[in-house]
Parts: structure tokens; sequence; C-alpha cells
């Protein structure tokens, strides 16, 4: 286990070591001590290695992920995992707005709660919320899945694509173009993998899905160039 | 971009600390907003007296025999003056608060009214966070509660009075993350009612639409209500009261928030890291406040309509 402790080191070194991990590096497990609230910690990393953020972390924590396991022991602030391709991010508290924003693969996973816009313009990451999730959430989804344990606020996956959306409790309200959906089996499979790997204590049969009508503008062909 | 910060105190204890832990929390807000700075401090050594701090680009004339000269236009009330570089802090006679700020404002010294209250004293000026801070020894005061912004303009000059917080009313204050759309038209109707609003500053509308609305009989928590119908645009508002402390986040809730607190106090910050070095800050509960919702916490216990913090 490699320790950096961010009272002594600063951000830019951290990052540039977690950086400098090759694809076979031996030195896999890797422990953060005093995020304190910083920005950016953990952004960008290539390398199947794993690191334990030991506190709250401030803006874009593991933003641009890769392969990595990243695992925040406290709470998350705005876009944790934004843009992430692939790897695994764990936040045992609570992530602030946009989490996964944009992610293109790999697997978010929020003990807690998530705020406003999860999973916003998501293009393929997977999002698995143990508790509840704000406003706006899915806006723009292309495709991945988000699951939600707890209830969705308003406006949830509005002017949605691809993405499948899954929710346990109530939601607020729908947004444009989103419209509840039938669960079939091939999605109760995909929900049951799902839940188990983020470590969420529900039945697939408990849920909702939630996906596009396609009746917006965009989707009708006479609207092509 | 904008930094705010605000600390109410539960624990008498840390009453003599709250100046020194404001400005921590502020100067960590340095990045969010580097223009300027500003501080309200609640506190109050005597039950009789009320406070007027002023603010003169030209403090040694300005101030130069303002007591004397303020107290003769009073029939000679005891005014005590304490000069803190660009601002004075004028304490008076509660009974004669608003003839002492008529008798100011007629005066036309090139004298600003920061802030006017029996508990509120408000210093602010252009520079970094810790500069502002260290220019007024704000860690060496101490208080009850406080609220503190960073600036990054966008809707207005950088100067004085275009720094927050902006006072509203007696002993209360208003800080802002966010920018307003419907100012200028919101800030020719309030003047057609009366309402004094010096600047061309978004933020002060929004402090003057708060105390239009208590004139007329809402209580903070209503005013704060009414400005989710009334107020366009993207806002984080706290505002101060001689009690308390209030949060409200527009619908969009688009700037940051996050809130603290223990059995010894309730913080908000714009970001967690504002938050890090308070006292046991590993143990209290953290959150990030809901839309729409209107976050009230006081001392006195005044009923007040706004929904209470889970």
């Amino acid at each position: 286990m490699q320790t950096i402790d961010m009272e002594t080191t600063s951000l830019r070194d951290l990052n540039a070591t977690l950086h400098a991990q090759a694809e076979m590096t031996n030195q896999t497990a890797w422990s953060i001590e005093n995020p304190k609230g910083a920005h950016a910690i953990a952004c960008g990393l290539d390398a199947p290695i794993d690191v334990t953020v030991k506190g709250s972390t401030g803006y874009y924590c593991a933003g641009m992920n890769k392969q990595a396991t990243v695992n925040i022991k406290g709470s998350a602030g705005p876009g944790v995992a934004e843009n992430m391709m692939s790897g695994t991010v764990i936040i045992d508290g609570d992530a602030s707005q946009y989490a996964g924003a944009t992610g293109h693969g790999g697997l978010l996973v929020i003990k807690g709660n998530a705020s406003s816009r999860c999973g916003i313009s998501m293009k393929g990451i997977d999002i698995v919320v143990h508790g509840n999730i704000g406003h706006m959430s899915a806006f723009m989804a292309q495709t991945g899945n988000l699951v939600v344990c707890g209830d969705a606020g308003d406006a949830l996956g509005d002017s949605l694509y691809e993405a499948r959306l899954f929710v346990r409790g109530s939601v607020k309200s729908l947004g444009a173009d989103c419209i509840e959906k039938e669960m079939r089996p091939e999605h109760l499979e995909l929900l049951a993998d799902l839940l188990e790997r983020a470590g969420a204590d529900a039945k697939p049969e408990e849920f909702k899905r939630y996906g596009s009508a396609r009746k917006l503008y965009n989707f009708n062909i006479d609207n092509a160039y | 971009m904008c930094g705010i910060v605000g600390l109410f105190l539960k624990d008498k204890a840390l009453e003599p600390q709250l100046g020194q832990l404001l400005t921590s929390m502020l100067v960590t807000m340095t990045d969010r907003g580097p223009d300027s700075a500003g501080i309200a401090i609640y506190s109050q050594e005597n039950q009789t007296k009320s406070k007027l701090v002023v603010q003169s680009d030209d403090p040694l004339t300005s101030f130069s025999g303002l007591d004397e000269t303020l107290s003769n236009k009073l029939g000679g009330a005891p005014i005590e003056m304490t000069v803190k570089s660009t601002h004075a802090v004028l304490q008076v006679p509660t009974d004669l608060l608003t003839a002492a700020r008529t008798a100011l404002t007629n005066a036309n010294s090139g004298l600003r009214v920061m802030s006017r209250g029996e508990k509120l004293e408000i210093y602010k000026e252009i520079g970094l966070p810790k500069d502002v801070a260290a220019q007024f020894g704000v860690a060496q005061l101490s208080g009850s509660h406080g609220i503190g912004h960073t600036r990054m303009a966008t809707e207005s000059a950088v100067t004085t009075m275009g720094a927050h917080p902006f006072n509203t009313g007696d002993d209360q204050c208003l800080v802002h993350n966010g920018s307003l759309s419907n100012h200028n038209a919101l800030r020719r109707k309030l003047r057609r009612e009366g309402i004094h609003i010096e600047t061309e500053n978004d933020t002060e509308v929004g402090a003057a639409y708060l105390t239009w609305q208590m004139q007329n009989g809402a209580t903070l928590g209503e005013a704060l209500e009414r400005a989710l119908d009334d107020l366009d645009g993207f806002f984080t508002f706290v505002v101060g009261t001689k009690d308390g402390f209030g949060v409200v986040r527009d619908p969009i809730a688009c700037k940051p928030a996050v809130m603290a607190e223990t059995d010894q106090y309730v913080a908000f910050g714009s970001e967690y890291r504002a938050l890090v070095d308070l006292p046991n800050i590993e143990n209290a509960r953290v959150w990030e406040p809901e839309p729409a919702t209107v976050y009230f916490w006081s001392h006195g216990g005044t009923p007040t309509s706004q929904k209470a913090a889970a």
C-alpha cells in the first residue's frame, strides 16, 4: 500500500505519481490522506490500480478515469467521475451535482444520495445510486444505465436518447419525452448484475424502467439534413 | 463564480473564535472570488447602543472629528467611534439610529454607510480576501454569527459598494453567488416604491427586494419564499439577521452549496473546502441544501413561516 498525504504532497505531484503508474505496475494499492475537499484528485488515471481517498473531495474527483478503481471514503463535490471511460468509482457518502456526467464507460457507485444532474449526457457509463437523485438527472442521456434505489427528482430523463433508467422509488416528474417502459426479462437480468456489482441490496422486480418515447424533433427522420 | 461562507454558533464558548473561523473559511474561498471580499459579524457588547459602520476612500479627512460632528447634530448624544482602516464603527444610542443615519447621509462628506443595526457590523473592500480580512482585523472579532463573501464580479463594477454583504435593513444583510437577470426592471419597480438602491449591482436589487417585502409585513422566511417567484436568474443566497441566518437556492441550483451541522454550530460554504478546518467537522452532518427550499437557524426562536432544516 502506497500512501500519499495531501498535507505534504501537492495535488500536481499526487496526480503525476498516479499517472506514472504503468499498465503492469506492481504498486496497485494507493491511499490518499487528508483530501480536505481539494479539487481534481485522482483525475485522468489510466492504470489498473486501486485508489482510496480517505475523506471528502471537491470538484471533479476521478474525472476521465480509465481502468482504475477509486473509492472515496466520504462525500464527493460536483462533477465526480465526469467523463469516466472505464474502471470503477465508488463513493461511500453523497455526491454533488452532475456526478458521472458525459461518462463513456465503467461503473459509478454512489452509496449515499446524488444531487441534481446525475448522469447528464451519459454516453455508456453505468451509474448505481443507493439513495436518491436530484432534478434534471440523465438529461440528454445517450446510452448506458442509471439505477436509482431511492427516489428521483424533477424532470428525470429530459430529452433522453437510448440510456436506460431504473428507479425503485418515486419519480417527482418525468422530463420531456421520457416515459415509463415495460420491464422485460433482459432488463431484469441487466439490473440484477448491476445491483450485485454495486453492492446494492435491492430486488430487480422492485424497479420501474424509464426511457425515451422518441417523439422529439431529432427523432423524426424528416428533420434530418 | 463567487464564494460564500457562513457560521452560526450554537455554543457560546466558540464566540471569541468567530472572526478567526470565518476568516479561515473566507480565505479558502479566494479562488472563487479574488476581486473583493466582505464580512458581516453579529455581536453586541452594549444593549442600549446600536452600530453604524461607515466607509470612506479618504478616511483621514472623513473620520476626523466625525463623532463630535454627529454628536452635535444629535443634540449632544454620546457617540463612540472606532476607526478600522477605511471603515469606522459609530456606536449611537439605539433610539437615535435612524436620525444618525439621516444626519450622515445629509452630511454628504464622501461617507458610505456599510451597515446599521444593534449587532451587525459589515466590513468590505476590493482586494484579496486575506488582505481585506487583515485590513479590518476580522480574525480578532468575536460574535454569535457571521457571513462572508469573496467576489468574482460579473454584473457590475469592482468597487467597494459592489462588494458583498449588502445591508438590507436594520441588522439584515445578504450575500449572493450567481447572477440575477431581471435586476434592471426590478430596480426601477423598487425605486418607484421608494426603496433606496445605491448601485447598478444585481445583488443589491435582491437585497432591496427582501427589504421591501419585509417593510410590507413579510417575515424573512416569507420574503425568501417570494424571492423564489420574483427573482429571475441564478442565486445561492445567505442572509444574516439579528438572531440567525438563512439559506436559499434558486430552483435550478447550479451554484454550489454545502452545509454542516454539529452541536456547536451550523456552517455554510460554497465548497466543502471552506469547512474543513471547523472544530469536529469529521463528525458533522454534512449535506447539500435542496433547491428552492428556505433554511433558517435562529438564536431567538422568533416564529417564521420558513421550512425548518431537516
